[in-house]
């Protein structure tokens, strides 16, 4: 045992000064040179203030935005503290949210049926994303709180809505933070 | 299910496949000691550390293994415990408590990488990259290096030696998993994971509201993680979160990541026993539990939640619990499958809510015995010695002496076999069956009914299968958790690794029989199905009766639409 003692701290440490030293730094001086938008988290500035990042969702409660998708994040969207609800298909808890979140959509959605996306929460609890559907149901209460047409909002969701490449890659979705931004800056111009 | 859905999984698979077979010629050039660009780097980390690549026997081996990994072990728990004395803490963590810094650096040195913790809230970036990430490689690189030894022992004829484990390991993290990881983890930042050493930024959102938004060097420990099959996030949502996969592009890379490096051990094997269609048929083996695993996942998902959808809800989405909008249920079931089939362990949708069924079979693909494909190098190391049982047991029905590659399979080889596959049942049972009647462990349950016992069964499936993810609702931060969580990583790891050793040891001794009219081929139709049945009817008995008391009962109770 003893004789394996110095080739095993000799490479330990040979390795972490390689693999947890010079690997990070150097892939963090290639992102930060040559990707430094991604590499500092995608964040979108307006005003010269970080109003959040487009890859991360965040809690929205005016009738003004659309809303994202419930979060098990913290209190809801907690960027510091990701997580899902991990309640399973049979769980009390679960299907008492479920309630509680449609009942309060159902206040401004009319429709019959709510998609799915609407009343869970993501794994992550920072989905940045709803499903089309979701968001073209919102549009009603959307108009009525900025005084516009629903047909006004319909065009800026339908502009915002990714949809997959070529018909397979990728999935239909709408980034709600680039809506709402798209939102403010259609009610800000004068004729609106 | 959708046609475009299925699209992805079978490109995705074909795309694996394809540079499994590209990797797995290169590795088998690697280790059969040709030369390649990076050897000067090798010559110099050999001169420091004093090693002549001596050929070394099983006993040896295994001995040189076993310290390396303890001196790991050691520096990755005292960094935890140091952490607050440590440089690169911009959120000022402080010391890891002793339970959890057990369980972490067992975790991380077995390759589990099962985190009671949730990563941006408890672990400095110094020890995320000192620490985590290094161990991402080595943890990895022992896998390698031990399914390379093993791969010698078949190969070779009447000789007492399988290589040299510092030249092989070397050779594993230079070679093989950095330059992959490099260009992984560019990739991943171009596809929008961060990489810097800041902490994390405070956002005003549109609202007035501030949103602090953990950061960190994510891409480098993302690439290893996946390529490494280890699953240790930077983040506690892991491959959900989407500064770990923001995309669907990002979700195929860490699909394809995490299965390239495990799927090509396989064909590394058929090259250097001198017969690819062995690997082949290992290979088959193997992509047939994915393809079936990843469609009952997605049917099971795709169906959805009948007491979900007794609310008012669309049934058209499926099951959207713990998942992300932007990687679709195709992706999800994939991901989930393979992570389990491999002993990966990252996920990008929660475990715990997927629907009982879809719940099973990660669960169960953990129980095989993480052979399919396996973790790199565990999986390679543990399907030789189920194939070992297959060939005994084909022996036994036909009355022969049974054989693999010209190798004679006697009572000594089976006997340790044996004694490697019964560890995991007995720890995964063993510890499941105390957790399920000590109200200490009870008390850490999220969900009632049977989908508690899910919670603990799949915690001691997860870490004695070195996996590593989890049915989350489970809180693991507790001393009885972490304690026996640590003790069934270490016994799922090196109680299996020994007596395999052995056995390579015994084989590489053994002279080659030249194949005749009686011996049984390994690499045919045949031989997969007996293959894939001993698989099955192993993982079935031992693991039967508790599956019906959790994913199974559970999946009639939510058909009756009983909640708890």
């Amino acid at each position: 045992m003893l004789t394996h003692l110095r080739p095993a701290i000799v490479i330990l440490t040979i390795m972490t000064l390689l693999t947890g030293i010079a690997y990070p730094l150097a892939i963090t001086g290639i992102g930060q040179v040559l990707l430094s938008q991604a590499a500092n988290g995608s964040m979108t500035i307006k005003d010269d203030k970080i109003i959040g990042s487009t890859l991360i969702g965040q809690a929205w409660t005016s009738d003004k935005y659309f809303w994202g998708r419930p979060s098990a994040a913290g209190d809801g969207y907690n960027a510091a503290a990701s997580s899902g609800s991990n309640l399973g298909p049979t769980s009390l808890k679960l299907m008492d949210r479920i309630k509680t979140d449609s009942d309060r959509l159902r206040n401004s959605i009319a429709a019959k049926l709510l998609p799915a996306d609407s009343i869970t929460a993501s794994g992550s609890g920072l989905d940045p994303h709803i499903s089309p559907e979701f968001a073209m149901l919102q549009i009603a209460r959307v108009a009525k709180a900025r005084n516009l047409s629903e047909g006004q909002i319909k065009v800026v969701v339908e502009a915002n809505i990714d949809k997959p490449i070529a018909g397979i890659f990728s999935q239909p979705r709408v980034n709600v933070l680039l809506l709402n931004m798209a939102l403010d800056g259609l009610s800000s111009s004068p004729n609106g | 299910m959708t046609l475009a859905g299925w699209f992805q999984i079978i490109l995705i698979l074909a795309l694996v496949t394809g540079g499994a077979v590209l990797l797995g010629r290169y590795m088998a050039a690697v280790f059969s000691g040709q030369k390649t660009f990076l050897a000067p780097g090798e010559n110099i980390i050999n001169r420091l550390a004093g090693i002549t690549p001596r050929e070394q026997d099983w006993k040896t081996y295994t001995l040189a293994m076993l310290a390396f990994n303890a001196a790991g072990f050691i520096v990755l728990y005292g960094l935890q415990r140091l952490q607050e004395f440590l440089p690169l803490n911009p959120q000022g963590f402080s010391a890891v408590p002793e339970a959890l810094s057990f369980n972490t650096a067992m975790s991380f040195v077995t390759n589990t990488n099962w985190q009671s913790y949730g990563g941006e809230a408890t672990m400095s970036h110094f020890v995320q990259m000192a620490g985590f990430t290094v161990h991402n490689f080595l943890s990895a690189a022992t896998g390698i290096a031990l399914a390379v030894a093993i791969t010698r022992a078949f190969a070779r004829s009447g000789v007492n030696t399988i290589g040299n484990f510092w030249d092989d390991l070397v050779k594993s993290t230079l070679y093989v998993l950095l330059p992959l990881s490099i260009v992984v983890a560019i990739a991943f930042i171009a596809l929008g994971i961060p990489q810097t050493l800041q902490g994390s930024i405070d956002a005003t959102t549109l609202e007035g509201v501030k949103q602090t938004i953990a950061l960190g060097p994510i891409a480098s420990q993302e690439a290893i993680k996946q390529l490494g099959t280890n699953g240790g996030g930077f983040l506690n949502a892991n491959s959900a979160h989407p500064f770990e996969n923001p995309s669907a592009w990002s979700d195929y890379l860490s699909i394809f990541a995490m299965l390239v490096v495990s799927a090509a051990m396989p064909f590394m094997f058929g090259r250097m026993v001198g017969d690819v269609r062995q690997g082949r048929a290992l290979f088959i083996t193997m992509f047939l539990f994915i393809t079936m695993g990843t469609a009952i996942v997605y049917w099971a998902e795709a169906t959805g939640n009948p007491i979900i959808h007794a609310l008012g809800i669309d049934p058209s989405q499926g099951n959207m619990e713990g998942k992300e909008v932007r990687f679709g249920l195709a992706m999800t079931a994939l991901f989930a499958v393979a992570t389990t089939g491999l002993s990966c362990g990252a996920v990008n949708a929660m475990h715990a809510s997927l629907t009982p069924l879809g719940g099973l079979v990660p669960l169960f693909m953990i129980q095989l015995g993480e052979v399919l494909p396996g973790g790199v190098g565990s999986g390679l190391y543990g399907i030789l010695v189920i194939a070992v049982l297959t060939v005994f047991i084909a022996g036994l029905m036909v009355g022969r002496t049974p054989d693999y590659l010209g190798k004679k399979i006697e009572a000594k080889e089976m006997k340790l076999a044996m004694l490697a596959l019964l560890i995991l049942p007995l720890v995964i049972l063993g510890f499941s069956a105390v957790s399920a009647i000590l109200p200490l462990a009870l008390s850490s349950l999220a969900n009632a009914g049977p989908h508690g016992l899910s919670e603990i069964l799949y915690a001691y499936s997860s870490a004695a299968g070195n996996n590593g993810s989890a049915f989350a609702g489970l809180n693991a931060n507790t001393n009885w958790y972490n304690t026996t969580l640590g003790i069934s990583m270490f016994l799922g790891r090196f109680a299996y690794i020994v007596p395999m050793m052995a056995i390579a040891g015994s084989l590489a001794a053994k002279t080659k029989v030249p194949a005749s009219n009686g011996s049984f081929p390994t690499h045919g139709t045949m031989f997969i199905t007996l293959l894939v049945g001993v698989i099955l009817i192993l993982g079935g008995l031992q693991y039967f009766p508790s599956l019906a008391l959790s994913p199974i009962v559970e999946h009639f109770l939510m058909l009756a639409g009983k909640t708890f």
